[in-house]
């Protein structure tokens, strides 16, 4: 079975902390995940850029993009893509293709994405994560 | 169970308390102030607040919302200070407190609301007020916003610790007399106050950033901590272009810090400067900001300073630079916001455009007006150099080390003194 793992934390808290005191997390994060690597469990890791670089496409009519993260909490995260294009424009019209297929309701939350290690390692990997990556 | 407990062993040390108690401040400060209407106090009951959360968080755990909290205990604590205080001397208690049935029932909605948008807004706008100076204003917001205490900002501004606290008790007095705003801000006024504060907020950022030398290291924590303001207004207001635009230009600028000075303290120009050492992450929020910015189609003088800035940092050589880009955006700004400086700015990409005569007889006009300010003569000096004129450029370069306001600054242009001697020796 695959997992995500979704990090969630105060964000003018987090922003608060030092050089220093960040890449001590960082530091400890990564002997974490140098032991997933090893035992092949580890997919790929992001670190978002703060809320405030995010923008949000409302799934509806027209599709309406505001700035700003996505805020609902009648609404519960359900998967997430990772795309590579060209700036914000792109990536919103990606996200008002995916709106389009599936026009539900609910909203996409375009946020840029500051630290992104693919896949730490293909050796070893569990049977579902070769699956999962052909 | 036994998890819990060393989740809250790991993540309760003291850093992280430090990071919950200044990153809460500028809310908490700005709601007890609502109530209280009257800074001093409001800052005291924020401190007892904070001594309360070095006691109790340790043993009982992060409180679930740190800024709550913070909030609730320290106006506990200020209205205890009043029961007391009343007791010997009877005061008008209501006169002291407003809105405190209200605030009772529904202070974890305000959180969330327009109000307390607006009661960070009224903070930092109070500390932007007109009648203080720029270092006053800068100094207040370091003090009450940020919570820096007076040895700091002290040591940022290079004074003694007795003369900012007496500049600082100034500044307060002024603000005291002058009355904080408290009715809540129509539209025009919250755009009037959204602007000052911007500006405020760049002001802070340049004092760091114009830091050089043994200065640069203690002045250097302005820089994040414009920023980290920065990101809070956008927070609250994060359909704003401009502001987009103002915390994109100041990441962007100090994203280049650790490459702008070489290890005796000496500035390494754009062009020289270890690009390796740029941080990317800072400029890719920055570039990410302005591609946000960009889409609402009204361009400020913040978001194209930020457009500028990214033109450098997008470039991986200094060869690379897209100059007549840069020349556009300045031309943009200059109808945006007009000023000299901006035009001896735009001289500097006009020279790498269309060359140095072309930009000699851009600045030339400027003489009168920047006749005190060293940059004007570091530029000129440097672009007679280039067309050859030595005599006229020794003499702009020795004008721009009279005007040097740090040693950096001076030692920078006698590099381009000890080159022209060089040059002359060889010819």
């Amino acid at each position: 079975m695959l997992y995500a793992i979704l990090c969630y934390d105060a964000e003018d808290m987090v922003g608060s902390w030092t050089q220093a005191e960040d890449d001590a997390v960082m530091a400890r994060l990564a002997e974490v995940e140098q032991a997933l690597v090893r035992k092949g469990w580890l997919g790929p890791v992001a670190r978002l850029l703060p809320t405030t670089s995010a923008v949000t496409l409302r799934k509806s009519r027209e599709n309406l993009v505001i700035d700003g993260p996505f805020a609902e909490t009648k609404e519960q995260l359900l998967g997430f893509y990772v795309i590579e294009c060209e700036g914000l424009e792109a990536a919103i019209d990606v996200a008002r293709r995916l709106a389009t297929a599936n026009a539900s309701g609910g909203a996409f939350e375009v946020r840029p994405i500051g630290l992104f290690r693919p896949v730490a390692v293909q050796v070893g990997l569990s049977r579902a994560m070769k699956a999962a990556l052909g | 169970m036994s998890d819990m407990a060393s989740m809250g062993g790991c993540s309760l040390d003291g850093a992280w308390i430090d990071a919950a108690l200044t990153a809460a401040r500028p809310q908490a400060v700005a709601a007890l102030l609502r109530y209280f209407r009257d800074l001093d106090t409001a800052e005291e009951a924020f401190q007892d607040a904070c001594l309360r959360a070095l006691k109790a968080w340790p043993g009982n755990g992060p409180p679930r919302d740190p800024t709550a909290w913070l909030i609730l205990v320290g106006r506990n604590a200020a209205l205890d200070g009043v029961r007391k205080r009343s007791k010997s001397a009877p005061l008008p208690a209501e006169a002291l407190i407003s809105d405190l049935e209200d605030a009772e029932t529904s202070l974890v909605e305000r959180l969330d609301g327009d109000h307390y948008r607006d009661d960070v807004l009224r903070l930092l706008f109070i500390c932007c007020h007109p009648d203080l100076t720029a270092t006053q204003q800068v100094a207040v917001a370091l003090r009450i916003v940020s919570g820096l205490n007076v040895r700091q900002i002290a040591r940022a501004f290079l004074v003694g610790e007795s003369a900012m606290e007496q500049r600082i008790t100034r500044a307060k007095a002024r603000i005291g007399a002058a009355g904080v705003p408290f009715g809540a801000p129509d539209a025009a006024e919250r755009v009037t106050r959204l602007n000052a504060v911007a500006a405020m907020i760049y002001l802070i950022f340049n004092e760091g950033y114009s830091a050089s030398g043994e200065a640069a290291a203690t002045k250097g924590s302005l820089c994040d901590e414009a920023i980290r303001l920065a990101r809070l207004l956008l927070r609250l207001f994060q359909g704003e272009p401009e502001v987009m635009g103002l915390t994109a230009l100041l990441l962007l600028q100090h994203a280049r810090a650790a490459a702008r000075f070489d290890t005796e303290g000496a500035v390494v120009l754009l062009e020289d400067q270890d690009r390796s050492l740029w941080n990317r992450r800072m400029i890719d929020e920055g570039l990410a900001l302005i591609d946000k910015a960009v889409r609402h189609r009204r361009p400020g003088p913040y978001l194209v300073q930020a457009a500028i800035a990214a033109e450098h940092d997008r470039a991986p050589r200094p060869e690379a630079t897209n100059w007549a880009r840069i020349d556009l955006l300045y031309g943009d700004l200059e109808q945006l916001a007009p000023s000299p400086v901006v035009t001896l700015n735009r001289a500097v990409a006009v020279a790498k455009v269309a060359g140095p005569g072309a930009a000699l007889a851009m600045i030339e006009p400027l003489a009168a007006k920047l006749s005190g300010y060293f940059y004007f003569f570091g530029l000129r000096g440097g672009l007679l150099f280039q067309l050859g004129r030595r005599e006229e450029a020794r003499a702009a370069f020795d004008q721009a080390i009279a005007l040097a306001n740090t040693p950096a600054e001076a030692t920078h242009i006698r590099l381009h003194l000890d080159r022209l001697e060089r040059d002359g020796a060889a010819s």
